[in-house]
């Protein structure tokens, strides 16, 4: 990539519960391992999202900040019509369902999303907490999806969206799926900084970017998330 | 349900024999299950006796604080060391203060403390942030402290404005209870706004990551210093009667004196602040209560300097964000060890880590370890700090090689390095 690459994270003052940041940390620094140039932009949500974004980052939230970064989003526009001219969208939790047509509101009424991707989020009657192990779709090429969830969601998928992954341990989407992607937007429950334990989930996006094979990263740079994801997928197959 | 007064008290010889006989039994055979827990070294007894007493008599807790002037102390971080500023502050009024001093702070904690104390007219508790508005019906506190809200164990707690609200609606339906409420967090205020009888303090806000929109209506808040607002609907920041001002306390009557404590930071700056607020409503002034609330050194082996092969280690306790924040903010120079652990008590969910901006540790000596090291480990890379891996608080003293060394844990971890050290720590 013989460009700077723009890195958006929309709206931290109202997606951003547990973690978030570490999406946008583990993006930069995979790519800047790779000697791409990196520009962040922490846009909040009195601001503009800016239309010239390559990865526009989505983080949870609780009920409140949902329903009004999905307002606030609506009436700026800037993310959808990112999403339209191909731009990638990663999406987590909170974030996820309100890239959706539809999530449930604070007693469950349903609220209008952004319609990015083809997925309607509702309430489940149990809250999704713990360690979730998911084995993504084949044609992605990507590792096993270690990660944390929590959440009380439910989503249900349109004929235009493929689930992300098959969940092994965990809830994910309730179906027994986990996660949707439609084009360059993707959306899951595994919650906070996601991809911290999927290095592989950070190189699809990436590569989405820069429309080709990435060059590979230094082996000793790679060692300690190597153990973090050993550690974590044997302490829940256990 | 109608207080008893002054006089009433005085004349009955002790609280304990007040009690209906099956609440007696209940306090004593809790009590003595507790010191059975401490002699099996167990622990420090103050759970399993509450626990017991509670299976006996269920109202116990409300039958315990019946006629005492009742304090809960609660917020996310704080609690421990203001419930000890608190009852150092009100030891001016020469009377017991019966305290969960150790951090038991659910209903079978408070139990205890009561009920090892049956004659003290005061009592100064630390609660769990979920159990406010149980504990507040059951006690029928006199004065209720917010400290603040933020963050922490996402995996177990309620998501916090959910439990602003609680608190909230708690608040809001006992209007002879004194709030004290940190006016420089807005969640708290939120909580607090609805309370009929409030003493606002600016104790600060360090961490701001959890307040950036209205509790009220979700607009984002403008923030000028100290103030904040919403531009969306009428929410602000209350007047405040008491300051914290740098290193100063700011009294009700304008006038500023250093609090010169013994404790580190700002953060134990802004409890102290909130301990004398509470003195206030006891009609104890800031020249009787400062100097016993300066002189509190260690709390319940939080700060505490321990002497290990030559090598001064204090503990510092960080069981979320804010507390890192607020922990990194205290650290001497030197070597650093941070432990991480991931047990129930900690959230089982490490996702937090990425929360705190640990880039100001770039160029120190610093050691990890604890269960969830490697976790710890990864975070610390992506902040381009340098750091070495041990397998305990030993291995750190001895690759230090120096004369101190500093130690940032949470809960469990933290209690695994004391118990290393020694109770003494």
């Amino acid at each position: 990539m013989d460009r700077t690459l723009r890195l958006v994270w929309i709206y931290p003052d109202l997606l951003s519960t547990y973690g978030d940041r570490g999406n946008l940390l583990v993006l930069a620094r995979r790519a800047q391992l790779r000697g791409i140039t990196v520009e962040i932009a922490q846009v909040n949500s009195d601001q503009r999202v800016p239309a010239d974004g390559d990865i526009y980052l989505l983080g949870g939230g609780e009920d409140l900040p949902q329903i009004l970064a999905a307002k606030r989003l609506h009436g700026d526009g800037g993310l959808a019509a990112a999403a339209d001219r191909g731009a990638v969208v990663f999406a987590v939790c909170a974030g996820y369902q309100i890239i959706g047509a539809e999530f449930g509101g604070v007693d469950g009424e349903p609220v209008k999303g952004l319609g990015l991707l083809d997925i309607r989020s509702g309430r489940g009657d149990l809250r999704g907490v713990g360690e979730i192990l998911a084995d993504v779709d084949p044609a992605l090429g990507v590792e096993r999806l270690t990660g944390f969830e929590n959440h009380q969601g439910v989503t249900r998928r349109g004929p235009d969206v493929k689930p992300l992954a098959t969940v092994l341990t965990g809830v994910g989407n309730g179906d027994g799926t986990e996660g949707a992607y439609a084009g360059h937007v993707l959306g899951t429950y595994l919650h906070g900084p996601a991809l911290v334990r999927n290095p592989g989930l950070a190189d699809l996006l990436l590569g989405w970017v820069t429309g080709g094979p990435l060059p590979a990263i230094d082996p000793r740079q790679e060692e300690l998330v190597a153990d973090l994801r050993a550690e974590r997928l044997t302490a829940v197959q256990r | 349900m109608s207080t008893s007064s002054p006089r009433q008290r005085q004349a009955r010889p002790s609280r304990r024999y007040r009690l209906p006989l099956r609440a007696r039994l209940a306090a004593t055979v809790g009590g003595a299950a507790g010191r059975a827990s401490r002699l099996a070294g167990r622990g420090d007894g103050s759970v399993i006796g509450g626990v017991i007493g509670l299976r006996l008599q269920p109202d116990l807790l409300s039958l315990l604080a019946e006629g005492r002037q009742v304090v809960l102390v609660t917020g996310t971080n704080g609690k421990t060391t203001t419930t000890r500023l608190i009852s150092a502050a009100l030891g001016a009024l020469g009377q017991q203060v019966a305290s969960n001093a150790f951090g038991a702070n659910m209903e079978a904690g408070l139990v205890s403390a009561l009920a090892r104390a049956p004659d003290a007219t005061i009592a100064v508790l630390e609660v769990d942030e979920k159990y406010i508005p149980s504990m507040l019906a059951a006690t029928r506190a006199r004065v209720v402290v917010l400290l603040n809200l933020s963050r922490d164990q996402m995996d177990r707690a309620a998501e916090i404005w959910l439990l602003a609200r609680r608190w909230r609606v708690a608040l809001a339906a006992a209007p002879n209870c004194r709030v004290i409420a940190n006016a420089d967090d807005p969640l708290v205020a939120w909580a607090a706004g609805e309370a009929k009888q409030v003493t606002w303090v600016a104790a600060g806000q360090r961490w701001h990551d959890d307040s950036w929109c209205c509790p009220r209506c979700g607009s984002h808040l403008r923030r000028d210093g100290d103030d904040w607002y919403c531009r969306e609907c009428s929410n602000r920041r209350p007047p405040v009667r008491w300051m914290l001002a740098d290193e100063q306390v700011i009294d009700p009557a304008g006038r500023s004196r250093p609090l010169n404590l013994v404790l580190p930071g700002r953060a134990n700056r802004s409890n102290a602040v909130m301990a004398l607020a509470v003195a206030e409503v006891f009609g104890v002034s800031v020249s009787q209560a400062l100097p016993a609330v300066a002189q509190v050194k260690s709390v319940a082996g939080r700060y505490t300097q321990v002497m290990r092969k030559g090598c001064a280690v204090r503990l510092l306790l960080a069981k979320n964000p804010a507390g890192w924040l607020e922990a990194l903010d205290v650290l001497e120079p030197g070597p650093v060890l941070l432990a991480v652990n991931a047990q129930g008590p900690d959230g089982r969910d490490t996702s937090w880590l990425w929360d705190v901006d640990y880039r100001r540790l770039r160029g120190r000596t610093v050691f990890v370890t604890g269960e969830r090291g490697v976790d710890l480990a990864v975070r610390l890379e992506a902040d381009e700090v340098m750091f070495r891996i041990v397998g305990s608080v030993d291995e750190a003293i001895d690759l230090a090689r120096g004369p101190s060394l500093e130690v940032i844990a949470n809960y469990t971890a933290f209690q695994q390095i004391r118990a290393v050290l020694g109770r003494t720590a």
